[in-house]
Parts: structure tokens; C-alpha cells; sequence
């Protein structure tokens, strides 16, 4: 374990929280308001934590498990990610299988734990929420598949540290069109516009929202965390494939990924003021679409 | 200069045509453009002129035929328009006359191009110019009609473009797309480029024949349009669209693929032939009953190419009484349309006390497009039987005769039964005016005569352009 | 500006991935002015140099693809009430499968074809892809103007490969074909207007009254 990993995971996990708060303020200038202060998740986090929680009669512990499962779920991947450009905390050969599985174990939790209310709506989320991940899982899959062919390793360390920088000239049309399909994967993973409206109060209407409706004092902190940190890691993964990062001195690397990760958030924002909520039958063919434009990347290597 | 002026006088005249207010003025310039055109190309029999424009322009003995057929047919179809736009009036008729004139330019292109990229443009217009007139009545039918054409036939011409690019491709000396150098350069050519530019060439330029299985806009489309521009269609558009067959079998025969193009051609051809004979059988209505038979006699062309020998011999001399024979029949039942308003069966029964004159050439055309003597298409269906026992390919013989009473059978008692039977039902009017009867008599007397004999200058153009279509030595 | 056709042909395959993808009329059309765009400025790309030729075909393609066809398209469907492409025969998810395996499959034929362009270059397989969509959304598409779109985007792909012999196929030939493609196109935007007319909808299943 050396420090320099250490030190950017910690950058990362303490950065998360503005994420979507610059992606909310985008959306708010874009559509002529002012929106809430960039920093105001970390005031939310705060005022969630010092509150007590309260529980169902309906619920068992599965409902107390789901926050917990989520975000140490998600916390074990972002070790799994070369945040600082060149290795990972935890990282192994393959280990984008373990990533993958570790972003299902979280959202399946939090699913069931949905579940467990008893409430029709939640229900009704939960439902929405797992046939979105079974198209955006293969999406995902496809994307990470373009950096494997592009670097010849398998594992998430390697994909997008240094063998990346090596091939990037080569392969940068396929990186690109990588980057472009798990960045939609990354809007319904996160469940932002055009996949899920995180504005809307209308249940019927809610795909990830609905789910943690019953979740309150620091458990909900902890979902609120952990869907900032998703978004977070998502834009490590879309900044490494067209930013060669393990090229630039560790504190150029840093300030790239965190521009990055800005730039990210600033793009979520476009996305969601200039698009609608794309109705529910049509989300598939949303995914189906960044797997094509994955597909269409691999071919591009295979020439 | 002369080849070219042939094409772009008729192109002139559509243009003038459109802006001329008086009807008559209009028809006058239809017939007199094909008196015109007729004349030249009497003219190049007797005098043939040289290569122009550097070899894209040229006449060889395939494209004499095609032209003199088209020509011909032209004209006779013309005389009959003047009949035709007298007792039914049109939507302005200058759309018409100019889709006519335009057709004739452009099949004329078709016929003296020897750069096959030019002979694709030359095809895409006439496939363009006829469109309107098939839309001719605006109404629902001839819509769907049209529509179904423009599709079917763009596709096909579009994989047409695609084969010329590929032939291009397999190029490697001289000019390119120049037919006499691909033929001279035939054995240069690269063979599997070759091939593919066949088949894409052979589909593309099928499907403006009609070959089965690409033939599905023929009934519609001949069925909805007016009588003339059927008969137009399937004498002249056809003709064309077999000559771009012809020229790229040219080539491969020329390159000596022939191993790879007879099975094709034999293949599309007995498809042809099945297709026209299931689909023939209780067809009620007569337009669409010729435009099977029109996919018969295109698969017989194939057929005669796909047999070598004398096959090639056959299929030109059939090319001539095909074109000939289809005017006949759409433009008898075009005078049956006139009188009766539909072309089926029931509204046409009893035609022969009506017009008699059209009730005989109804009758006698039968007989010589199913191809019985002493007409035309019995020499040429014969010589292409032939071919087929000559080269041993015994079944292929047996079941076109098969085929070819079984279309007799369905053809007979459609077209029987409409010339004879009683029937009550009023007629519209319109007696039978000689413009509307002379030129099928004509062309029926041709048919005639070449049946019994084949006069010894057409005979010399026949063995040129079977020359070229058959197997070199 | 050797990358620059390399990306201007990608861009291609994105518009055809597009034209899978879209529900609204408007939005098809939109796709293919831009890539007639794209194809407009191939020539260029292909050859720098600025000759008479390139500009030339460079000019005329810009206008009739990019301009002229998708304007005179969206004046045919003007007063069409229903601006949505109904699901069509083998819906929009598979549609965008079978483009992404038509792509792959394009790729693969544009190896084994012995053109010396082929091994390198990406014009023979984008232009394979193109044709490959352009006869998908033809034959499947159940909205005439669709239909017609899927032919545009067919004639667009042989015009790249067509490109690719650019040697062998002289300018006026190229000239004519751009121009026969404009009048085809304009007298199906016409029967397209018309069918709207008549049966007040552009569906093409509608049309099924002629049959044996």
C-alpha cells in the first residue's frame, strides 16, 4: 500500500459531495435560475448525520443493511480504480468483473431494501431500477471491453494507467467513442436526465429516488454519499480513457482529475437542462445505443 | 455528332414539350420527334457512323437492336397517344408528352453508350421519366402503384451503380469502363472483383427487367398505368435494362467467367418462368396477366444466355419479338380499357362484338405472345430449346415446354373468355378510331412476318450481337 | 489532413447510428444533411490540392445533399400530422443491434475484398456499413419518408465507395449520378407528398390494396 493511491482516494472520497452539487448548479444557470450553493451536499451530509433515524414496523434488517451494503460496496470499488493514474489500493487482474459486481451488490441492497418497505412504490422502483441495470451492465461491460482490447490488461489498474498512455495515440477514435458510451452508462448508473430525474417529486415518475424514500437520518447520508461517490467514480473511469494521466507529474495528474471530474459533473448538467426524461420504454434503446457506440469502438481496434 | 444529336434531340424536345400551351402543337411534336428518331436510326443501318466522344458514344450490333426496337416502338406508341390523349383527356398533357419524349432520350443513351457509367445514367432516367406517367390517373391505386416502382427500382438501380463501381475496380488497364476495352482486357480483369461486379450488375439491372424474384413491382406498376405506357415498359424499358445485362455479359464472357455466369443466368431464368406460370393461372385482371408474361419472356432471355450455343442467337431474336409483341397486347387491351373502363375480366367480356378490330388483334397477339407459329416468338422460344437439348440440359427443356403450355392454358382462358363470351354490360363510347388500331396491326404484322422469315440485314445485326453474347472461342 | 477522413468517415457511421436510433421524422432528416456534410467534404480530405475536380464535386455535393434534398424532404412531410415513426418491423433496440453487427460485418467483408484501398483505408468499410444501414432502414422502416432516407443513406454509401475509385470514374460521370440521384429523390419527395394527401397519413403499410 503506498501513499500516493492513499492520497488520492482520500481526494476523491472527500471532493465527491461537489459533484453533483456543480451539476445541479449548471442545470439551474442553464435554465435561467441560480440553484443551490455548489457545496450544499456537504451541508446536507452534515444536518442528515447529527439526526436520528427512524424505521418502519414494516421493516426488518434487511432495511438497515441496504445504506451500509451500498456504500461500503462502493467504497471497495473505488480502491479497485488507479485514481492517482498508475495503480490501484486493491487492484487485481480482472478486477473489472469485481468492479461491475461490486456497483450491482450496492444497487441490489439498496433494491431490497426498497423492497422490504411493503410500499407499491417502492416496488414499482425497484422494478424500474433493476431493468435499467440490466441494460446498463452489458453497456458498461462493452465500454470496459474497448480498453481492454486497447492495452491488452485486465485489470482496472492496468486499463487505464500506463499501458493506456502508451496506446492512446493509436487508439484514440476508439477511446473517445469509449468514453462518450460509458458516460451514458454513467448517466443511468447515477440516475440523471435522460435515464431518471433526480429534480422530479413525482413518485410515479422516479426510478432511484422512489427506493430510498423511506431511508432517513445518517442511512440516508450514507445512500446520498454514495450516489455522489458513484458519479465520482464514473468520472475517474471517463477521464482516464482520454486523458493519459500516468504521462503528466503526480500533482498535474491530480489537478487533471479533478478538473476532469469537474468538467464531468458540468456535462451531467448540460445533459439534464437541455434534454427531457426519456419516457420508459425507450431507456433500453438509450443503453442499447452507448452499446452500439462501444460495439462500434471495438471494431475500430480490431481492424 | 450524330449520336450524340439522336440523344439529345428527343431530350430537347421533352423540354420544349413541357412549356408548349396548345395540346395539339404538343402532339405534334411527340409524333414528329419520333418520325425524327425513327428515320436516324433507319439511317445508321444503312450508313453506321464511328465512334464519338472519345468511345462512349458507339454503335455496335446489340445496341442497333435495342435502339431500332425502341425506335419502332416508339413511334407506333406515339401515333396511339394521339388517339388516346383524344378520348381521354389528362391532366394538361404536357407531364405525359414530356415523360414520353424524355423516355425516348434516354433509352436512346442507354442504347448507344458504350461507357458504362454513362449507360447507368442513361438507365436511372428512364426509369425517372416514366414515373409520372404512371401516376397518370391520381388516384389511390396508381399511387401505391408508383411508389412501389420508384422504390423497387431505385434499390435495384442503386446496386446497379454499386456493380459499375466494383467493375471499375476490377479494372486495371485501359479506359476505364469503356466496354470495348474492357472486352479487349478481358483476361486482365480481376475475377473475383469481376464476379461481384456481375452479381450486383445482374440483380440491379434484373430487377428493371423483372426477372423473378425481383419482379414484384411489375404487375402493380403495369397494371395501374396507362395502357401505352405499359405496353412502352414492357417492349422498350425492358429491352434496355437486358441491354445492361448484355453488356456486362460481354465482358465476363469476354473474360471467360462463362462457368460462372451460365448457372445464374439458368437459375433466374426457370425461376422467371415458374413465378409467370403460378401467378398466371386465374388472374383476372388482363394488364396484370401481360406483365407476368412479360417476367416469362424476360426469363427466357436469361435462359437463352445461360444455355450458350445457339441460345444467344434465340435470346436476341426474342428480344426483337418480345418488344414487338408486347406493344401489340397493352395497346389491344389499352382500346378495351378505353370502352369498357376496367381491364378485367368481367368488365371486359364479349369485346369481340364491340370492337372487333381490337377483339382480333386481342385474339391473334394471344397466340403470339404464348408463342405459338407461325408467329415470331415460336422461332425464337424454339431456337432456345434448342440450345438447351444441344447442350444436354434435357430437364431444363422439358419443363420450360411444360411451363411454357401451362402459361398457354392460363393466358387462353382469361383472354378467351373475355373476347367471346355474351355480356350485358354498356359500353363507354369510344369506337375504334384507326389511330388506335393501325399501329398494333402493324406491329402484329411484324411479328408476323418475322416468324416465317428473318430478312438477311436483320439476320447479320442478330449473329453480331449473338457473337458477342455467346462463349469466345 | 491524412486523419481528417479517418474522422469525417467515423462521423458517417455515428449519423447512420443515428438515423437507427431517432423516432422523429425531422430528426432522420437532420441526420442526413449532416451527413451529407460529411460526405461533401471527402473529396477534400481524400485529395488536397483544391483542383477544379475536388471543389467542384466538393460544392455540388454539399448542395444537393446537404441543402437541397433534406429542404425539399422536410417541405414533403410539411403536412404530415403524425411526426413519429411508429415501431417499426424489428423495433429500435434490434435496429440498433443489427446496425452495430452490419458494421462489424462490413469490416470484415472489406478485409477479404482484394482492393488495395481496403486493407488501410476506412472508406471501403464505412461505405459497405452505409449501404448495409440504408437497406436496413429501407426494408424495415413502415413510414414512407423513412423509406426514402434509407435509400438516400444506400446512394450515400455507394457514393463513398465510389470515392475510392475516384481515378477510374471521371468527374462528369460523378456529376451525372449526383444529379440522377437528386431528381430520384425529388420525385419520391413528391409521391411521398402526395401519399400524404391521399391517405392522410405516411404510412406505408396503408398502401396494400394491389395484391394477386
Amino acid at each position: 500500500m503506498t501513499l500516493g493511491p492513499l492520497l488520492s482516494l482520500l481526494l476523491v472520497l472527500a471532493v465527491a459531495p461537489v459533484l453533483p452539487g456543480i451539476a445541479t448548479r449548471t442545470r439551474a444557470f442553464l435554465t435561467g435560475r441560480r440553484g443551490a450553493p455548489v457545496l450544499q451536499l456537504y451541508r446536507d451530509l452534515a444536518k442528515l448525520l447529527r439526526k436520528n433515524v427512524i424505521y418502519s414496523r414494516t421493516t426488518t434488517p434487511v432495511f438497515r443493511l441496504g445504506p451500509i451494503v451500498s456504500l461500503v460496496s462502493i467504497l471497495v470499488a473505488a480502491t479497485l480504480l488507479p485514481l492517482d493514474g498508475h495503480t490501484a489500493l486493491f487492484g487485481f487482474s480482472g478486477d473489472l468483473v469485481a468492479f461491475t459486481g461490486l456497483l450491482g451488490l450496492g444497487r441490489f441492497a439498496l433494491v431490497l431494501a426498497g423492497l422490504d418497505t411493503g410500499s407499491s412504490f417502492e416496488g414499482m422502483g425497484a422494478s424500474r431500477e433493476v431493468t435499467v441495470s440490466a441494460f446498463a451492465e452489458p453497456a458498461l461491460l462493452l465500454g470496459l471491453t474497448v480498453l481492454v482490447l486497447a492495452t491488452g490488461e485486465l485489470s482496472l489498474a492496468g486499463m487505464l494507467g500506463e499501458q493506456l498512455a502508451a496506446a492512446w495515440a493509436r487508439t484514440l477514435p476508439s477511446l473517445v467513442l469509449a468514453a462518450a458510451a460509458l458516460f451514458m452508462v454513467a448517466l443511468a448508473e447515477t440516475s440523471r436526465v435522460p435515464v431518471d430525474d433526480p429534480a422530479t417529486h413525482l413518485e410515479l415518475t422516479m426510478i432511484h429516488e422512489v427506493i430510498i424514500l423511506d431511508h432517513s437520518g445518517p442511512e440516508l447520508a450514507m445512500i446520498l454519499y454514495g450516489q455522489a461517490l458513484k458519479l465520482a467514480l464514473f468520472g475517474v473511469l471517463v477521464v482516464s480513457a482520454v486523458v493519459p494521466r500516468a504521462l503528466l507529474p503526480s500533482g498535474m495528474a491530480a489537478l487533471a482529475l479533478l478538473g476532469g471530474l469537474v468538467l464531468i459533473a458540468a456535462a451531467v448538467g448540460v445533459v439534464e437542462s437541455s434534454m427531457a426524461r426519456l419516457r420508459l420504454n425507450r431507456v433500453p434503446q438509450f443503453l442499447v445505443a452507448a452499446g452500439a457506440l462501444a460495439v462500434f469502438a471495438v471494431i475500430l481496434l480490431l481492424r | 455528332m450524330g449520336l450524340l444529336l439522336l440523344v439529345l434531340f428527343p431530350a430537347g424536345a421533352a423540354a420544349v414539350a413541357y412549356f408548349v400551351r396548345s395540346a395539339r402543337l404538343r402532339l405534334g411534336l411527340l409524333v414528329g420527334t419520333a418520325l425524327l428518331h425513327l428515320a436516324s436510326t433507319a439511317r445508321l443501318w444503312a450508313d453506321p457512323v464511328g465512334p464519338e466522344l472519345g468511345g462512349w458514344l458507339a454503335v455496335d450490333a446489340l445496341g442497333l437492336l435495342v435502339l431500332t426496337l425502341v425506335s419502332v416502338l416508339f413511334l407506333v406508341v406515339a401515333v396511339y397517344a394521339v388517339g388516346f390523349l383524344r378520348t381521354e383527356p389528362p391532366r394538361g398533357g404536357r407531364v405525359f408528352v414530356s415523360g414520353l419524349l424524355g423516355f425516348l432520350a434516354a433509352a436512346t443513351l442507354v442504347a448507344v453508350s458504350h461507357h458504362l457509367a454513362l449507360l447507368w445514367v442513361g438507365m436511372e432516367t428512364t426509369t425517372l421519366s416514366l414515373a409520372p406517367l404512371i401516376y397518370h390517373r391520381h388516384d389511390r391505386r396508381s399511387l401505391e402503384a408508383v411508389w412501389k416502382y420508384l422504390l423497387l427500382s431505385s434499390v435495384g438501380i442503386a446496386l446497379a451503380l454499386f456493380g459499375t463501381f466494383f467493375l471499375a475496380a476490377a479494372q486495371t488497364s485501359g479506359r476505364p469502363l469503356l466496354l470495348e476495352d474492357l472486352i479487349a482486357g478481358g483476361a486482365r480483369l480481376q475475377p473475383a472483383l469481376l464476379r461481384t461486379a456481375f452479381t450486383f450488375l445482374l440483380v440491379g439491372y434484373g430487377t428493371k427487367m423483372g426477372l423473378a424474384p425481383l419482379h414484384a413491382w411489375k404487375p402493380d406498376t403495369y397494371g395501374e398505368a396507362p395502357s401505352l405506357v405499359a405496353g412502352l415498359m414492357a417492349g422498350g424499358l425492358t429491352s434496355c435494362a437486358f441491354l445492361g445485362v448484355a453488356r456486362i455479359t460481354q465482358v465476363t464472357m469476354a473474360a471467360g467467367q462463362a462457368a460462372f455466369v451460365q448457372p445464374l443466368f439458368l437459375a433466374f431464368g426457370m425461376v422467371s418462368l415458374v413465378v409467370a406460370a403460378a401467378f398466371m393461372i386465374g388472374q383476372p385482371d388482363l394488364k396484370r396477366l401481360l406483365a407476368y408474361s412479360s417476367v416469362e419472356h424476360m426469363g427466357l432471355l436469361v435462359l437463352g444466355l445461360g444455355l450458350g450455343g445457339v441460345g444467344p442467337y434465340g435470346t436476341v431474336l426474342h428480344l426483337v419479338n418480345n418488344g414487338l409483341t408486347k406493344g401489340v397486347m397493352f395497346l389491344a387491351v389499352g382500346n378495351v380499357v378505353l370502352v369498357t373502363g376496367a381491364a378485367t375480366r368481367e368488365a371486359a367480356r364479349g369485346i369481340l362484338r364491340r370492337l372487333p378490330v381490337s377483339g382480333v388483334l386481342l385474339l391473334l397477339g394471344l397466340f403470339a405472345v404464348t408463342g405459338s407459329p407461325p408467329f415470331g416468338l415460336f422461332l425464337s422460344e424454339f431456337i432456345i430449346l434448342k440450345a438447351a437439348i444441344a447442350q444436354g440440359h434435357l430437364m431444363i427443356a422439358l419443363t420450360v415446354v411444360a411451363l411454357l403450355a401451362v402459361i398457354f392454358v392460363g393466358m387462353g382462358a382469361v383472354v378467351l373468355d373475355v373476347i367471346y363470351s355474351p355480356s350485358e354490360v354498356p359500353t363507354r363510347g369510344a369506337g375504334e378510331s384507326l389511330l388506335l388500331v393501325a399501329g398494333p396491326a402493324v406491329l402484329l404484322l411484324a411479328v408476323l412476318v418475322l416468324g416465317l422469315y428473318v430478312p438477311p440485314p436483320l439476320n447479320r445485326v442478330l449473329l453480331a450481337a449473338a457473337r458477342g453474347l455467346g462463349v469466345t472461342p | 489532413m491524412s486523419g481528417l477522413h479517418e474522422l469525417l468517415l467515423l462521423c458517417v457511421v455515428l449519423t447512420n447510428f443515428w438515423v437507427l436510433g431517432t423516432t422523429r421524422l425531422s430528426s432522420t432528416i437532420r441526420a442526413t444533411a449532416i451527413q451529407g456534410a460529411l460526405l461533401a467534404g471527402l473529396p477534400i480530405a481524400l485529395h488536397p490540392g483544391w483542383s477544379l475536380h475536388t471543389v467542384g464535386l466538393a460544392a455540388g455535393t454539399f448542395a444537393v445533399k446537404a441543402l437541397l434534398l433534406p429542404a425539399f424532404l422536410s417541405w414533403a412531410i410539411r403536412e404530415a400530422a403524425v411526426r413519429r415513426e411508429i415501431e417499426p418491423l424489428i423495433g429500435f433496440s434490434a435496429s440498433m443491434v443489427l446496425g452495430a453487427v452490419a458494421v462489424a460485418l462490413s469490416f470484415g467483408i472489406a478485409q477479404r475484398i482484394p482492393l488495395q484501398e481496403s486493407n488501410s483505408s476506412l472508406l471501403i468499410p464505412v461505405a459497405l456499413a452505409t449501404v448495409m444501414v440504408g437497406l436496413l432502414v429501407l426494408t424495415t422502416r413502415n413510414k414512407a419518408l423513412t423509406q426514402v432516407v434509407g435509400y438516400l443513406l444506400l446512394e450515400n454509401g455507394i457514393y463513398v465507395f465510389g470515392l475510392s475509385q475516384a481515378e477510374r470514374v471521371p468527374f462528369l460521370v460523378e456529376l451525372g449520378v449526383l444529379l440522377d440521384i437528386f431528381v430520384g429523390i425529388f420525385i419520391m419527395g413528391i409521391v411521398v407528398f402526395h401519399i400524404n394527401r391521399a391517405f392522410d397519413s405516411l404510412d406505408s403499410t396503408r398502401l396494400s390494396e394491389l395484391k394477386d
